[in-house]
């Protein structure tokens, strides 16, 4: 029977990990990260999973354990947060690169420094050239949904990639709510036996090599493999959510369109802010005012002309960015930057504007989001955009 | 797997899918100095073998029998331990007219 429990992010996520039942999980624990590998390790521990659990010495250590399983021919997964992240780096490449479905949950978490331990962006943005897919989940049942579905789409032979789901530090990891379990056979049978796509390492009569030196001869071509990997995703994205749909009635796109199709207005924005906006859409529209929301659910690869196709009826859009690109255009975020750039190539002329908030945890309210929506209309009124970028909450 | 092989053609993520193929992947390019062995003075102790770090020394019968010059890089090792100093390291820019 589906359980219905009172779980925080990481409990459902670790929840995920149980039912899915991986053959290795090396992790280190790192705040706001550590209740999830914690609590799986209890499942370990009391004998309800097979996992070999690898406890290691560091987060560059964990994914280097995460390849060498996953090229052995084991399903991998692990987590991280922020500085973990950070310090996985170059291992995330040679994941990505190696084509190891391994997933992983990164709960956000500000990067160092000032040292900080509280929810942004950050990390993850940083990672997002490293070739993985990047899943952002607004609650705990997303994060859940996102994690079971990760599997399917790493593993995909049309893609190959490993995939990074990720919910936010505190606000989703350690906030309880209401999930929704699918049943421990339904998850099984959901992600299936796991069949590597490659003879492996422990694989002695079909003996082969990974992580051979590859220069200028064959390197370019390698690369060239990865985007291939990439521009499948989407597809492959899209496949698993109509079949997860199915099985959970949980319905999963690119993005989510909240009152976007008839709003003159609409803010862009990822994971937990887009809950809170939510509200206030609804509160506005009670006031007759047309106003939308669109949250991207997949940032790698990005939904460029899907996403450009579903703003561009609307007459000014807001994006709001839980980090900073420094250095890009007028500093903006990445978020910005890659609306930006898919209204460029897929068309709409409205005018789009970037607030960057909620950096290192500051609170993001209501009225802030209100704040945002009037100011696009003050843009639809005077036909005038006062700023490109704009610092909400911050003190002046 | 032919040299110039496109990208939709090779295997995945760098992945070199049979054993023993290193052989194949000529290493030679980069020497500077070309053993040269006096095949009258060898006494075929293999002594040159037994050093050789890139295993090009060519054995036939327990004698020495040449060198295998795709692979040897001319580091010299041969013509040090050479006993009887049969082995003269040579410069490749004289052997530039043979090509």
């Amino acid at each position: 029977m589906r359980e219905i429990l009172a779980l925080d992010g990481n409990a459902a996520v670790a929840h995920a990990m149980r039912q899915i039942n991986p053959d290795v999980v090396a992790a280190y624990p790192i705040t706001p990260q550590t209740s999830t590998v914690q609590t799986f390790s209890e499942f370990v521990a009391n004998g309800l999973v097979k996992t070999e659990f690898i406890t290691v010495e560091s987060e560059h250590s964990a994914m280097s354990a995460c390849i060498g399983a996953a090229a052995a021919g084991a399903r991998v997964m692990t987590a991280t947060s922020s500085a973990g992240l950070a310090f996985m780096w170059e291992t995330l490449y040679i994941a990505a690169s190696y084509r190891l479905p391994i997933v992983m949950l990164d709960v956000n978490r500000a990067l160092s420094g000032p040292i900080n331990i509280h929810c942004d962006h950050s990390d993850t943005m940083g990672a997002r050239e490293a070739g993985w897919i990047q899943i952002f989940s607004e609650n705990a049942q997303e994060s859940y949904d996102n994690f079971i579905q990760a599997v399917r789409i790493a593993e995909h032979p049309d893609v190959l990639l490993p995939v990074m789901v990720m919910h936010d530090g505190f606000i989703t990891s350690h906030a309880m709510e209401r999930v929704e379990l699918l049943t421990d056979e339904e998850v099984r049978n959901f992600v299936g036996e796991y069949k590597p796509a490659f003879p492996t390492l422990l694989d002695v009569h079909n003996p082969i090599t990974y992580g051979p030196l590859d220069f200028y001869d064959y390197y370019f071509e390698h690369k060239r493999q990865q985007v291939e990997g990439m521009a499948h995703a989407q597809e492959v994205i899209l496949e698993v959510a109509r079949e997860y749909e199915k099985l959970s009635g949980r319905k999963y796109g690119l993005f989510e369109a909240y009152r976007l199709e008839d709003a003159e207005v609409a803010i862009v924005v990822l994971s937990s802010t887009a809950g809170t906006t939510k509200a206030v859409v609804d509160k506005l529209r009670a006031q007759g005012k047309k106003v939308g929301l669109l949250k991207p659910r997949v940032f790698r690869p990005f939904p460029a002309k899907e996403l450009a196709d579903a703003l561009r009826h609307l007459k000014a859009v807001a994006v709001m960015d839980r980090s900073i690109s420094f250095g890009a255009m007028h500093n903006a975020g990445p978020l910005y930057l890659e609306v930006l750039s898919a209204q460029r190539i897929y068309g709409g002329s409205m005018p789009v504007v970037d607030y960057i908030f909620g950096l290192g945890g500051r609170d993001i309210v209501p009225a802030q989001i209100e704040s945002v929506y009037d100011d696009l209309f003050r843009i639809l009124e005077t036909g005038q955009v006062e700023r490109l970028v704009t610092y909400l909450g911050v003190r002046e | 797997m032919p040299k110039g092989t496109g990208w939709k053609d090779i295997p995945l993520g760098g992945l070199i899918l049979e054993a023993g193929n290193s052989v194949e992947y000529k290493t030679g390019g980069w020497r500077a100095f070309r053993p040269v062995r006096d095949a009258e003075k060898c006494i075929h102790c293999l002594f040159c073998w037994i050093y050789c770090p890139d295993s090009s020394i060519l054995v036939q019968d327990e004698k020495m029998v040449g060198f295998d010059l795709e692979h040897c890089k001319g580091c010299g090792v041969c013509a040090q331990v050479c006993p009887v100093k049969c082995i003269t390291m040579t410069p490749e820019t004289e052997f530039e007219k043979e090509k």
